[in-house]
């Protein structure tokens, strides 16, 4: 489903060449369950841009079922994350002035479906998270775990085969972080693929696999749950 | 969900950071149209005022001297009667009425006037004044047709029962000026004798206030005939349509008559000129300010929104939002911002040139529909143009500098 031919990224910061990833090949099979781990630095978000079709790899390639993403132009790159990607973001990124149903249909609205549907579609995904009451809240008036699960149910408004999230139980507490990390487990047991850049052992134990990153190189991938470090237990 | 949605919820959510570029582009607009609106009924009223006072431009002899514009045609000096035909054959703009006239002086009973010759039914029509006093009619022209509001008469109807008497003044009628009336005690249907022919007075014209008051109007071509002259005659008065001589009729005149001199109630035209001038620079300034500051506010506003936005761009574009769709978001919203501030401005301009017109201008004000097109012409204009440039920039933003958890 995807797949990073020999990936590099270098950056230029202050006239320095830094290099974020190093020549990373990695096979995601359609329906895995992937948790991407390491320290500050180590390259995860480099790695889960590269995978969204959101920054260009300096060499190397990036295949998402079989279309090499790189090939494409912008606006084709940003037709395939409008069908197959779906992005969680640490600080949910919703949009402040549009109200939780609003938030749902904005990636229906940029998919080109009636408002009809849209409405429909996004009641539906909210009810499923457990908001079917907060349908006209606007961001600021919901709850941290509710501002997640409105995320939530925009990331599946476009049914994405692919779901990167990052450190998507970040800022929230046990209980709202196990909820999430529950739905995340459902929606891949539906078949969807999930890649997940976490600090949170916990969180990245339920993943199928655990990959970890240093300096931008994978030092071990394929781990089974359970294997995460001790030391990097939170 | 729509793209307007969208554009709409974000303007209410940050109205109060729009508040001062949208008072920028409203207090510009206001003026513009405020100035426009009383300059467009200024005009009017200045034109119906020299409309008012008759003919506005004598063409002399190359060689006469204009001491005082209203008896400037007695004078020896002549030129062809075919100058008239010149300017009837032209297709000059703004020519009311032409009035050729021939001036001789005649002694009547001992006592010295102007027997002037005149084109009857043009020469008439020239007189705004005497059909002021209910006499003669004038044709609808471009000076007669000024509509400033609530001050439109009706013709009398004495006008159109003397007019006939006009239009069929022979060669043997005269028409006498008050003065010349009273001075030779004649009244209507005496008989005159004038160069050794004897007139019948088909009318006693009333006091006009100027030296027509002292003459004797008779045929142009009878006054040639007894003058001995020929076919010419020494100043055509014209009525000439004030919006056309302040686009320079006068100078048009003088190129189609190199060899004659055209000269204008200069203080009255200057005055008017001076009006328009002053009001459509002081309209421009403000279109300059506007541009300027109205611009410039919109801009930076625009300019500080994409980079207060920049996170919600970058999940926008995650979610799959094209650069295209991100430039039409901003651009809808500069749209509405012109449409606003355009509608807005007519509607407070037009009310404040209505309140203001009377006092300012002592012209009576009336809405001028036109001005909407005109205000929110310039309002989208301007919000377009300076947004033009924040929305291609935020259409380019690299989304993942914009979400910088990533």
């Amino acid at each position: 489903m995807l797949r990073m031919e020999v990936v590099s990224k270098e950056y230029n910061h202050r006239g320095k060449a830094v290099t974020a990833l190093r020549g990373v090949t990695l096979d995601i099979p359609k329906g895995d369950f992937v948790s991407v781990v390491g320290s500050s630095g180590s390259g995860k978000s480099t790695l889960l841009l590269i995978l969204g079709g959101m920054l260009s790899p300096s060499t190397g390639r990036v295949l998402l079922d079989g279309e090499s993403l790189y090939d494409l132009k912008p606006d084709e790159r940003a037709r395939i994350r409008r069908a197959k990607i779906g992005f969680v973001f640490q600080t949910f990124n919703l949009v402040p002035y549009l109200c939780a149903m609003e938030n749902v249909q904005v990636p229906l609205f940029l998919a080109g479906r009636n408002e009809g549907d849209q409405k429909s579609r996004a009641a539906a995904l909210l009810e499923r998270v457990g908001l079917a009451d907060r349908l006209d809240h606007k961001p600021s008036e919901l709850s941290v775990g509710q501002q997640q699960r409105v995320a939530l149910a925009r990331v599946l408004a476009n049914d994405p085969a692919v779901i990167l999230a990052d450190e998507p139980t970040g800022n929230l507490d046990l209980e709202t972080s196990e909820r999430i990390m529950a739905f995340l487990r459902e929606v891949n047991q539906e078949g969807r693929t999930v890649v997940m850049v976490t600090h949170d052992a916990r969180a990245a134990e339920k993943g199928n696999r655990i990959l970890r990153l240093m300096e931008g190189a994978i030092l071990s991938a394929g781990q089974e749950r359970g294997a995460f470090p001790r030391e990097e237990r939170t | 969900m729509r793209l307007r949605t969208l554009v709409w919820r974000e303007i209410f959510e940050r109205k109060n950071q729009l508040a001062t570029s949208f008072l920028a582009i409203l207090f510009g607009i206001t003026a513009i149209v405020c100035i426009n609106n009383i300059t467009f009924f200024s005009k009017k009223a200045v034109a119906k005022e020299l409309d008012a006072l008759g003919t506005n431009i004598l063409i002399l002899p190359k060689s006469a001297s204009v001491q005082d514009y209203y008896s400037a045609d007695m004078q020896d000096e002549d030129f062809p009667e075919e100058y008239v035909t010149r300017l009837a054959m032209s297709d000059l703009q703004g020519l009311d009425n032409v009035s050729p006239k021939l001036s001789v002086p005649v002694d009547v009973r001992g006592k010295r006037f102007t027997l002037t010759g005149i084109l009857p039914k043009s020469e008439f029509q020239a007189k705004a004044a005497w059909q002021g006093a209910g006499i003669f009619s004038r044709p609808k022209g471009c000076g007669v047709v000024v509509d400033v509001p609530l001050a439109n008469k009706s013709e009398p109807k004495e006008a159109l029962v003397r007019k006939r008497v006009v239009e069929t003044l022979g060669s043997s009628e005269v028409l006498v000026g008050a003065d010349v009336a009273a001075s030779l005690g004649t009244k209507q249907d005496d008989a005159l004798q004038l160069l050794g022919r004897t007139f019948s007075v088909t009318g006693i014209l009333p006091q006009t206030g100027t030296v027509d008051d002292s003459r004797i109007f008779a045929h142009l071509h009878t006054v040639q005939e007894l003058a001995g002259k020929g076919s010419v005659i020494n100043a055509i008065e014209i009525v000439g349509c004030c919006d056309q001589i302040s686009k320079g009729l006068v100078q048009k005149i003088n190129k189609l008559l190199p060899e004659a001199k055209v000269v204008t109630i200069a203080q009255v035209v200057d005055t008017q000129i001076k009006t328009n001038r002053m009001m459509s620079r002081l309209s421009m300034i403000f279109l300059g300010v506007i541009i300027l500051v109205g611009g410039a506010s919109i801009a930076n506003y625009m300019y500080a929104n994409v980079f207060e936005r920049r996170r919600e761009i970058g999940t926008l574009m995650a979610m799959g939002a094209g650069s295209s769709l991100i430039l039409r978001m901003f651009l809808l919203k500069a749209l509405l911002f012109g449409l606003v501030g355009g509608i807005g401005g007519y509607a407070v301009g037009t009310a404040l040139a209505v309140t203001l017109g009377p006092r300012v201008a002592r012209v009576p004000v009336l809405p001028m529909p036109m001005l909407l097109l005109l205000a929110v012409g310039i309002s989208v204009a301007i919000a377009l143009l300076a947004s033009y440039f924040p929305a291609r920039h935020a259409a380019r933003l690299d989304p993942c500098a914009t979400l910088q958890e990533m």
